[in-house]
């Protein structure tokens, strides 16, 4: 069976939330293999573009069906070329994507009480995710960080999805003056919370790990590093990951993440923009050889 | 539909379109998008003895119509690679073209030896050896840089491979002069040479004014340098026309997206062709590229055969 699909989507509408554009593309298909946490490829530039390499983005939420056919929603920070491209876009323009891609937020088999915590658009995936939470019977918490209020996404959404919302910024703009990681212990502490799901920058992640593991929960991250093909083929999205077998691995983060347990990470590995290859890796150089 | 069959010295292949090493991993990825074996021959990532981590991130900056990549040749080592890859498109009934590669010449043949002796052998058609790597017994200077170290590995990895294996050394366009580099593979024993592997660049960040990758070189590939590997072919399928050196197979990559672009590369002299970083732009580049090159064939009245090498025989005379 097949488990993605490549297809030719057609933008249905491209709005300004805040910092970020909300697109809904008609990709027939996708949301029936889609689940939350996963993410598109989009290539950028039309057929003969300069910019060869795909973009990825959280799935925001997918539709099977519709005025339109299956869509498939994303919420984009324009920053280089090709998101600014793709923010550029309007109704019956065409974008490829690939969808959907890498590994899904993992459920909870018990209704526990779930934190779901985005920073900026990493809030993102997490509206569809509580939802599915919900229907299991999980509490669901949000909290919802960015450096300031416009970059803020989905905060009337996650009144909606969640049984409690919190709001961080780093200016003091809307919510909690501060970081997610100064409010995170307290509502871990509040509702019992046994898994932490996280989606935003990495250094989000890594503190949001060290707070889930310090109050006992177990933190599920999606994580993100450049990625040129999104579908495995290219080995230039790798991280350290120690296994299940205790030995740190460097794995495609599009193929065996983006969601990751936090606590299997090497986050001593990422310094100052560089991912490093911790010296226990199995295959990492050794002094005189590669 | 044109003629694709296309043959490499004692192999024959039913189209010349293959993926590039390195550009596809080792097939499972790809074969989500299209059928492998639609593929005149699937090539694997290069293998060397042992698992390898490969290189700190970033590994890549995107470029004009291109890209740097810094990979390492991250990969299993050749008995992982063996069990689990090889035997996985063995049984998918895949035409494998293997690429392998080692820090010294000996590692080259241990690696070909391994290869040799295993059961899932038997879906080989081809072995490419990927010269254009560092040698760390000298100095790290990459092998295909040097006739002596090339023809070196090439002799040892023949050694190792049952007598009338095809073997095709990929050649690196960082070299003076790629004629003798491609005389001293041939000579050798090669059956025929790949071209290209990926050109050395650097791009700095603007924001942090430093080198974007992490191990600062890395290798460019895309279409921006489709014209470095049609003329790398030109001149060695050249010095094959005038009898310089040694008649053999060329398998050209470099830069190729489309029918069109494989097209100019075989009309330069390579019998065969492989789609490398536009894959990462389309997952379904290379059999699109096979029926692209179809329809350009036909559109020509021409075979594949026939269109071989033939700007050499078109070319204006001054
Ligand atoms: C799994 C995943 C989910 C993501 N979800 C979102 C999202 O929901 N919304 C959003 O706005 N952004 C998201 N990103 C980040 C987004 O992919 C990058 O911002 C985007 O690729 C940058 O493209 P550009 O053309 O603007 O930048 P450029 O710098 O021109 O990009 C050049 C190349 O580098 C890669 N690249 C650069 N920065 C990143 C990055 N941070 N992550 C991955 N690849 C990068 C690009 O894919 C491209 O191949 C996600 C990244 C990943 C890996
Ligand atoms: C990410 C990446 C990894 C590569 N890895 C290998 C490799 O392991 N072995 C090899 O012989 N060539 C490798 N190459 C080089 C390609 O096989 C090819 O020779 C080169 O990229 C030019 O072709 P292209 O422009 O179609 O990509 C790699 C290229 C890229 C972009
Ligand atoms: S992005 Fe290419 S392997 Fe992960």
């Amino acid at each position: 069976m097949r488990d993605v699909v490549q297809v030719r989507g057609e933008v249905v509408a491209n709005r300004r939330v805040g910092a970020y554009h909300h697109l809904t593309v008609v990709a027939p298909g996708v949301a029936e293999l889609a689940r939350p946490g996963q993410f598109v490829a989009m290539a950028v530039g039309g057929p003969t573009s300069a910019n060869l390499l795909r973009r990825s983005f959280s799935l925001h939420r997918v539709s099977p069906s519709g005025a339109y056919g299956g869509t498939l929603d994303v919420v984009i920070a324009a920053k280089g070329e090709g998101t600014q491209w793709l923010t550029g876009l309007r109704p019956h323009d065409e974008v490829d994507v690939v969808a959907p891609l890498g590994r899904p937020f993992p459920l909870p088999t018990e209704p526990v009480a779930t934190v779901l915590v985005g920073g900026g658009y990493g809030s993102a995936p997490l509206f569809w995710l509580a939802e599915v939470l919900r229907e299991r019977g999980c509490r669901v918490e949000m909290v919802l960080g960015a450096a300031s209020e416009d970059r803020l996404f989905g905060v009337v959404e996650a009144r909606r999805s969640a049984d409690g919302v919190t709001i961080t910024t780093d200016d003091g703009s809307a919510g909690t003056k501060g970081w997610v990681s100064d409010v995170l212990p307290e509502v871990i502490t509040r509702t019992g919370a046994a898994v932490v799901y996280g989606c935003g920058p990495m250094g989000m992640l890594r503190s949001i790990t060290e707070v889930a593991s310090a109050h006992g929960a177990v933190a599920q991250v999606a994580v993100e590093e450049s990625m040129a093909c999104g579908v495995g083929v290219c080995m230039t999205c790798v991280m350290p990951v120690t296994g299940n077998d205790g030995l740190t691995r460097m794995v495609r983060s599009c193929v065996e993440g983006p969601v990751f347990r936090g606590d299997r990470l090497r986050w001593d590995a990422f310094d100052d923009g560089v991912c490093r290859v911790p010296a226990d890796t199995v295959g990492a150089p050794r002094p005189g050889g590669h | 539909m044109a003629d694709l069959t296309t043959r490499l010295g004692a192999l024959t292949l039913p189209n010349p379109v293959m993926t590039a090493s390195g550009c596809a991993a080792n097939g499972r990825e790809l074969h989500r998008f299209f059928d492998l074996t639609d593929l005149g021959a699937f090539v694997t990532k290069t293998v060397m003895a042992d698992p390898r981590s490969g290189r700190p991130t970033p590994r890549m900056a995107e470029t004009s119509s291109g890209m740097l990549n810094s990979i390492g040749l991250q990969g299993p080592g050749i008995a992982a690679f063996l069990d689990k890859d090889l035997t996985w498109l063995h049984s998918i009934g895949a035409r494998v073209v293997v690429s392998i590669a080692g820090n010294t010449a000996a590692e080259f043949a241990e690696v070909a030896r391994a290869l040799a002796s295993h059961p899932s052998f038997a879906c080989v058609v081809a072995v490419e050896i990927n010269i254009s790597c560092p040698n760390v017994a000298n100095r790290g200077l990459v092998f295909a840089c040097d006739p002596m170290s090339s023809s070196t590995v090439v002799g040892l990895v023949h050694q190792e491979l049952p007598p009338g294996t095809p073997t095709f050394a990929k050649l690196t366009p960082d070299v003076t002069d790629i004629v003798a580099i491609a005389d001293a593979a041939l000579q050798a024993g090669a059956t025929g040479l790949t071209m290209i592997n990926t050109l050395l660049g650097i791009v700095i960040d603007t924001d942090r004014l430093r080198p974007q990758l992490a191990g600062i070189t890395g290798g460019l590939s895309g279409p921006a340098i489709r014209p470095v590997a049609v003329r790398a072919i030109w001149q060695v399928a050249g010095a094959m026309r005038e009898g310089r050196i040694d008649t053999a197979p060329i398998i050209g990559v470099g830069g190729i997206r489309t029918g069109l672009d494989a097209l100019e590369l075989i009309a330069a002299g390579a019998s065969a062709v492989q789609v490398g970083t536009a894959t990462f732009n389309d997952p379904s580049a290379p059999r699109r590229v096979r029926d692209e090159l179809d329809a350009a064939l036909d559109a020509r009245a021409l075979t594949l055969a026939d269109a071989v090498g033939i700007a050499h025989r078109r070319k204006v005379q001054l």
